[in-house]
């Protein structure tokens, strides 16, 4: 905690939370009074809105930072990237916490969230594969970080006892990550009458892994770009020794993983000859996100890794995670039921919007909290070369 | 939960991935649905856009009353479709010779979206054709909805905490019970544009009418093939896609695109921990060699700087012992010259004592 927050809890950060943590609580009241009909813009046509495409898609993609960092060190043996493991695994398992949590808003009986694993489980179901692994996956994120609270709690044997699991963990977090990632975009394989032919193709869930690892990587920069002012004070030497060699070598990994996931995008566009969209607005549309947000960021990256231009690997992570996000929003949103005249699409309510921004603030709340006490950015010193 | 109990839950859940379901199991076998599965035959050059069959539906299912009554004709210039108070609605459609009507319900696919996307089981494509919904086991995730290519299962979005998916289920329970011989709209229909009976007998039906009346219909019955098949059958006059059907929906059933995807997941599992394993296995072999050869290189460092040592120590000692010698030497030597020089000088001494004397 700094001198000045612990001096007063009303800086403007704390406000702004304290605010949307609020109307988020009044809109929680009136879900669970009044329905989803009364909080939101959805319908019959219109099943899913922003709270799956972006708290859940969104949501589970840029969490995605947990299982890369994390193969990254213990599996790839890239070990000086240790540094980032600890913040990146704090993120996705906030990350996944929250998509349950907001998941509670969506579902309509949201009491019976465990029915498809423990009372009726329907395995044909690509949601039902979704919901297991993100079950598991949260459990697994929790074990991996454990660790952190119990060197703040100073529960020693509890502590060590996990740490000898990390490389089983890290194992079985990539499987499953790899399966839910996949199976989120295998979601609307189901569907190809209903979203637009440029978004919809049998590769979607290659599509959807693939491109969660350049959304993992540019969040583990973004993230430490973003941290590293508050928290600097936090930060011990390796973090700061590290920090600028992360940033580098994070950005030449998601490089490589846009291009690839360019290529991806590519081959299912002309698998399915959907050229000839490209001349329509959609296509234009299309046309923006693979080469504004796919190439351009590829190519940005390459660029900063090579002239070890930090800045510029900074900025193109935000672009990175913004390109992500409308990845996400055009399959589940834009370009779904995009044959239906316009008076029968769907646009989120402002409350829709206002919900999801309380599940974020939520998060970073947590975060905040976490990274003020816990060893997150700093190796307790207890427990200094102990990896 | 008792641990035996979930060690339970978990041999299950992994003996059930490795049986396998009947949409994962892509041999030649494919599904045509029950043998005695029936259906509903839809005639639009037959329909006149009365609404009995509204209003029958709503009777025999118990929905609620709706905002205008039944009789109203003046709601069919809208365009509708099913919602969570109506099962089934008519859309009157313009057509060459007046307008054509269309009855909009639940198709019961043979192998329905719906029922292969819930991850609960809560839909059964059962026996006598129709798919039903148990609202016991729904979540309320709505990817039925999503799922569904033709738009039909509505929801209570009105409810907070117990909505219901809510659709035509071709009045299976009151069929079972006894309360109806057929579903509550073929009943009421005066004009006979429903028939309700075996799906085979009803393709029959439709091709017989199509080829008995040159002229009046399009060659195709909607719904033999579409998405797999469905349980309910349409002729039409007019093209298809003119009274709200879509022609661009294929005759692939959704368990049948899905199965692709689903099927890699068990695989993932199986491959994933040996490559990951390998991956990690080969840096940690790399390491150790690393290690190996720099312990290696330290070792043949540190013995030649020893040898080294030795050659230089022993040169040393020599060299030491040649300075000792020498200086051993030119010590006797000197001790002797002052000796002799002190002889010298006493008997020098002695000399001049005795010249003295």
């Amino acid at each position: 905690m700094t001198a000045e927050t612990k001096k007063t809890l009303f800086t403007p950060v704390n406000i702004i939370s304290g605010i949307f943590l609020a109307i988020g609580l009044v809109i929680t009241v009136l879900r669970f009074t009044k329905g989803l009909g009364y909080v939101t813009n959805l319908d019959d046509n219109n099943p899913w809105g922003i709270w799956i495409g972006f708290d859940l898609l969104c949501g589970v993609a840029l969490a995605a930072g947990g299982y890369t960092a994390s193969s990254a060190c213990y599996l790839f043996g890239m070990k000086k990237y240790h540094s980032a493991v600890r913040p990146a695994i704090l993120t996705a398992f906030l990350g996944y916490a929250l998509v349950v949590f907001a998941l509670h808003f969506d579902v309509g009986r949201p009491y019976r969230l465990v029915y498809p694993i423990f009372v009726s489980p329907g395995t044909t179901s690509l949601l039902y594969e979704v919901g297991l692994c993100v079950f598991l996956y949260v459990t697994v994120l929790a074990i991996e970080f454990s660790p952190a609270l119990f060197e703040w709690l100073g529960m020693k044997n509890l502590r060590n006892k996990i740490h000898k699991l990390t490389l089983a963990l890290t194992v079985f977090g990539v499987i499953l990550s790899t399966l839910h990632q996949s199976s989120l975009g295998a979601l609307y394989i189901a569907v190809p009458s209903k979203i637009h032919p440029l978004w919809y193709s049998p590769y979607l869930a290659i599509l959807f892994f693939v491109s969660s690892i350049p959304a993992g990587l540019s969040m583990v920069i973004l993230e430490g770009t973003l941290a590293h002012k508050p928290w600097h004070h936090m930060m011990d030497k390796t973090y700061q020794d590290e920090h600028d060699g992360v940033i580098l070598g994070f950005a030449r990994g998601a490089s490589m993983a846009l291009a690839a996931y360019f290529c991806v995008k590519l081959v299912a566009m002309a698998y399915d000859n959907n050229w000839h969209y490209l001349a329509t607005g959609w296509g234009a549309w299309w046309l923006l996100e693979v080469l504004g947000f796919v190439a351009l960021p590829s190519l940005l990256y390459a660029i900063a890794s090579r002239e070890k231009n930090i800045k510029l690997a900074k900025w193109t992570s935000a672009l990175t995670v913004l390109g992500i996000i409308l990845n996400r929003f055009n399959v589940s949103i834009v370009a779904f039921n995009w044959q239906l005249p316009s008076s029968q699409r769907y646009f989120p309510s402002l409350m829709e919007i206002g919900l999801s921004l309380f599940v974020v603030t939520l998060g970073v709340t947590i975060y905040r909290f976490v990274v003020s006490r816990m060893p997150i950015f700093f190796e307790h010193p207890e427990y200094k070369d102990a990896h | 939960m008792k641990r035996r109990q979930f060690l339970g839950l978990l041999g299950a859940a992994g003996i059930t991935a490795t049986l396998g379901t009947e949409a994962q199991a892509a041999s030649g076998h494919t599904f045509d649905g029950y043998p005695n599965a029936k259906g509903v035959l839809f005639d639009s050059t037959r329909c006149i856009g009365c609404r009995k069959c509204e209003a029958a539906c709503n009777k025999v299912n118990k929905l609620p009353a709706p905002a205008k009554p039944f009789d109203d004709l003046k709601v069919l210039d809208k365009e509708r479709r099913t919602d969570a108070k109506s099962y089934t609605v008519v859309n009157k459609y313009p057509g060459k010779n007046g307008p054509v009507f269309r009855k909009v319900q639940c198709n019961h696919c043979q192998e329905p979206a719906c029922a292969s996307v819930c991850f609960v089981r809560a839909f059964v494509k059962n026996p006598d054709g129709s798919v039903t919904y148990d609202a016991s086991l729904c979540v309320g995730c709505r990817y039925c909805m999503v799922a569904c290519p033709f738009n039909i299962p509505a929801y209570e979005y009105s409810d907070p905490l117990t909505p219901r998916v809510m659709k035509c289920t071709m009045c299976h329970d009151q069929i079972q019970k006894g309360e109806l011989a057929a579903p509550g709209c073929v009943g009421a229909c005066p004009k006979e544009a429903l028939v309700y009976g075996k799906r085979g007998d009803l393709i029959e039906i439709a091709r017989e009418r199509v080829k008995r009346n040159p002229g009046r219909y399009q060659d195709h019955i909607y719904g033999e093939k579409e998405m797999g098949g469905t349980n309910w059958l349409y002729l039409s006059g007019a093209e298809f896609k003119d009274i709200g059907l879509r022609e661009d929906l294929g005759n692939v059933s959704v368990p049948t695109m899905t199965a692709g995807p689903l099927s890699v997941v068990p695989m993932v599992a199986a491959l994933w921990p040996a490559l990951l394993g390998g991956v990690w296995a080969m840096n940690k072999r790399k390491e150790k060699v690393a290690e190996d050869e720099q312990k290696a290189a330290v070792r043949a460092a540190k013995a030649e700087v020893k040898a080294e040592a030795a050659a230089k120590l022993a040169k040393e000692l020599e060299k030491a012992e040649k300075d000792k010698a020498q200086a051993v030497e030119r010590e006797v030597k000197r001790a002797l010259e002052e000796a002799a020089a002190a002889q010298k000088e006493q008997a020098a001494a002695a000399n001049k004592d005795e010249e003295g004397a």
